[in-house]
């Protein structure tokens, strides 16, 4: 994995965390999912949590020199351990939980039968080509008990891993979101307009410019 | 409410026979209850959810304000499964006005009356004329914030605050209408842009959709429900109602679940407004000895004709910043395509707006109806700031087949689950053609590369206890009131028999405020209302 391009060079969303753009509810909420560290499980066992990482590096790439990591797996295995759920679920899907649990086991056997290791040992092709094949509900082996293979990759790996990466303050740095907003929300709302809080995007030859604003943003 | 403020308000005992038992606290139930209270009848309005203080409890965060989402679970079927949850379904006190986008639009004057002036859907018992007298009653209670003239339908009185400024968003929409030769204008918005009471102007932090923390959003909970404490009603949260009591053909009062054990309330009179999916599954899950098929159902059509509106749009990268994460995400709309009939080969209209997701939405859309993921899904998740988009709001046909009915499957109070049946018809899918096209049209217009289209997604909830001027067809009559029980009534979505092609929150309180004036108008006469 290559270093990813940065957009917005030196910004960081956690600078702004003591202004006026984050109130103490959301120092709080935010604090609470910074505590989730890459390795802690609750609801999935060791080997299906290995499983989910693999899963999740493949869906949601995350540039080798990163420190430290989102998440990723770690922010699902919180929400299905602490039972929160979408609103819905599609008739052909089991309950969000057993629905992870079947699915992630079920990846794991197809990987075994294609190339006699599990998924978490295979090379980056190895894993799309599988992830692949799911989304388009070719894998159909015992271990899915009847659960399409498309459904559980469009409507469970996808918006469950994308939301919890998207849900971290690093990913939101990466797009140069301006991030928590209350109470003192944005002044400047026309085209190319930024406000000294936001972040700011690296152009061609301003480089150290959008640094030097970058570093600006939490004061 | 001010930060650390108690909320007092009297309480009822459970023994205590109240005029009114309002179940929800919604655009329906939460306006109707401030003005029958106000009236002078007693009133207690139950909520599944909490009473949110949100000076306190709102963070600016998507993840965390799912809180106010209705995310029991629910089955969804059929060729078009409907994503429920986040974007239709409140479970707070103020119901989904608490996280709406507060995009307060009027029903076309012909759509009360589709069948007879269009030729599609039903007409409904109601006259376009009174409803205008309400609509105007109700910008007025919510101090709409919109422009100086609007540009389709007839005459309104003007907004009562001035309209919001335009985000870049909003500004793209009107260079595409423009381009196209339509008219556009600044949306009428139900957040305030100068003080109002306890209310600061918006300042525009863009997290509406997940509940406004400065209370600028004139959401039921900081409008019509202090006016109802004020004039002696209850709002009781956390309490889920899971059945109506019936005795001699006459409801008696409700089951509810609160503090971990059944209670039972009686009451005079009960209205069921918990939203297009909540309220059928009340009136079934009612079902007794004397009324097997569920309350209100002599006409088998509760829980059938489920609407909802098409939420498609279309998206694109601009040369220029547009940081759409800033300000109401709906600050531009134009309804031509709502008042123009020539040039549509369907039924029906649709209104269009400028949009503003935050990322974990943004990256939903981007891998849901993009089909994006890995490398292509993160480097297309950095154009970020440069996208803009258009979105429908479109209307959708009544169809029987489109249904909520009781699973066999149990929740967490132990009530049957619902199952959530939805398909598309062909003039549905004309009409998704026909905006898609359009609006696709109209971003290129205004400057959008690389444009693509997000198909699946779908917005609000109607029809499922349709009013209507025969008892055979509807389920309730103009005045909501149940056809089959002189005292239950329907006061939300559920009651609309066609959806027409607005967001429906200021019409849903429209037919709340006149559903009052009804049942005064009748407890005068002596019929129903109070014993």
């Amino acid at each position: 994995m290559h270093p990813r391009k940065d957009h917005f060079p030196g910004y960081d969303v956690l600078a702004k965390r003591d202004t006026p753009s984050w109130n103490a509810k959301t120092r709080a909420v935010i604090d609470e999912r910074l505590a989730i560290t890459p390795e802690t499980h609750r609801f999935l066992d060791k080997a299906a949590f290995a499983t989910l990482q693999a899963v999740a590096e493949r869906i949601v790439p995350q540039p080798s020199d990163r420190t430290p990591l989102v998440p990723v797996a770690a922010m699902v295995d919180h929400k299905l351990a602490s039972g929160e759920h979408d609103g819905y679920r599609y008739a052909g899907l089991p309950e969000q939980g057993e629905a992870w649990r079947c699915g992630l086991k079920a990846l794991d056997a197809e990987a075994q039968k294609a190339f006699g290791a599990p998924f978490s040992d295979l090379g980056a092709w190895a894993q799309d080509g599988l992830l692949k094949a799911c989304e388009k509900g070719g894998l159909t082996g015992p271990a899915w008990d009847g659960m399409p293979s498309d459904l559980f990759f469009k409507k469970r790996i996808i918006p469950d891993l994308v939301r919890a990466y998207y849900a971290h303050p690093t990913a939101w740095s990466e797009i140069g979101w301006g991030g928590p907003a209350s109470p003192r929300g944005y002044v400047r709302m026309g085209f190319d307009r930024r406000d000294p809080w936001e972040a700011a995007e690296s152009y061609p030859g301003h480089e150290d410019e959008a640094y030097a604003e970058n570093l600006r943003v939490g004061r | 409410m001010r930060m650390g403020e108690w909320v007092p308000m009297r309480q009822f005992r459970d023994g205590e026979e109240i005029d009114f038992v309002v179940v929800g606290t919604g655009a329906g139930g939460g306006t109707l209850a401030c003005s029958l209270a106000e009236q002078g009848f007693t009133v207690a309005a139950f909520d599944a959810g909490p009473y949110w203080r949100p000076l306190e409890d709102f963070a600016s965060d998507e993840m965390h304000q799912s809180k106010l989402y209705w995310t029991d679970e629910r089955i969804v079927d059929g060729e078009n499964p409907l994503q429920m949850g986040s974007n239709n379904s409140g479970k707070s006190v103020g119901g989904s006005t608490v996280h709406y986008a507060m995009v307060a639009l009027r029903f076309r004057p012909e759509w009360f009356k589709a069948r007879t002036l269009l030729g599609y859907g039903a007409d409904w018992p109601l006259d376009w004329r009174e409803m205008w007298s309400y609509y105007d009653q109700v910008e007025d209670d919510l101090k709409i914030s919109g422009p100086v003239t609007y540009p389709w339908g007839p005459k309104r009185p003007r907004y009562r605050y001035r309209a919001h400024e335009l985000n870049a968003a909003a500004k793209v929409l009107a260079r595409g209408a423009e381009a196209m030769g339509i008219a556009w204008t600044p949306t009428p918005l139900a957040t305030v842009s100068a003080p109002r009471g306890d209310s600061p102007p918006c300042v525009y932090r863009g997290f509406c959709t997940l509940g406004c923390s400065t209370n600028a959003k004139q959401s039921v909970l900081v409008t019509y429900l202090p006016r109802a404490l004020r004039a002696g009603a209850e709002i009781r949260d956390l309490a889920m109602v899971g059945r109506i009591e019936t005795k001699g053909g006459r409801a008696t009062g409700v089951h509810y679940y609160r503090e971990g054990r059944w209670r039972f309330q009686r009451a005079k009179n009960v209205v069921v407004a918990g939203y297009a999916i909540e309220t059928p599954r009340l009136l079934l899950m009612s079902a007794n000895r004397e009324f097997p098929d569920g309350l209100a159902n002599s006409s088998g059509l509760v829980g059938k004709n489920l609407m909802v509106q098409g939420n498609q749009a279309v998206w694109g990268d601009f040369d220029e910043e547009i940081r759409s994460y800033k300000g109401p995400p709906s600050l531009a709309v134009t309804e031509h395509w709502n008042y123009e009939d020539r040039g549509k080969d369907f039924f029906g209209g649709y209104c269009y707006m400028s949009q503003g997701p935050l990322p974990t939405l943004w990256g939903s859309t981007q891998s849901g109806a993009h089909g994006l993921w890995g490398e292509a899904l993160v480097s297309e998740m950095q154009r970020y700031n440069h996208v803009a988009g258009l979105k429908v709001v479109s209307e959708y046909l009544p169809q029987e087949r489109n249904q909520v009915t009781l699973t066999g499957e149990k929740d967490q109070y132990g009530l049957p689950i619902p199952r959530i049946t939805y398909s598309w018809c062909d003039n549905d899918k004309a009409l998704n053609r026909h905006g898609l096209g359009f609006m696709g049209q109209a971003l290129a217009a205004a400057g959008g590369r690389n444009i693509w289209e997000q198909r699946d997604d779908t917005c609000h909830l109607y029809g499922t206890a349709r009013m209507g001027d025969d008892p055979k067809t509807s389920v309730v009559n103009g005045d909501c009131r149940s056809w089959d029980i002189p005292n239950l009534w329907v006061c939300d979505g559920s009651v609309f028999p066609t959806a027409g092609g607005v967001n429906p929150s200021l019409t849903i309180q429209a037919i709340a405020l006149r559903t009052s004036d009804r049942i005064k108008a009748s407890a005068r006469d002596g019929v129903g209302g109070r014993a």
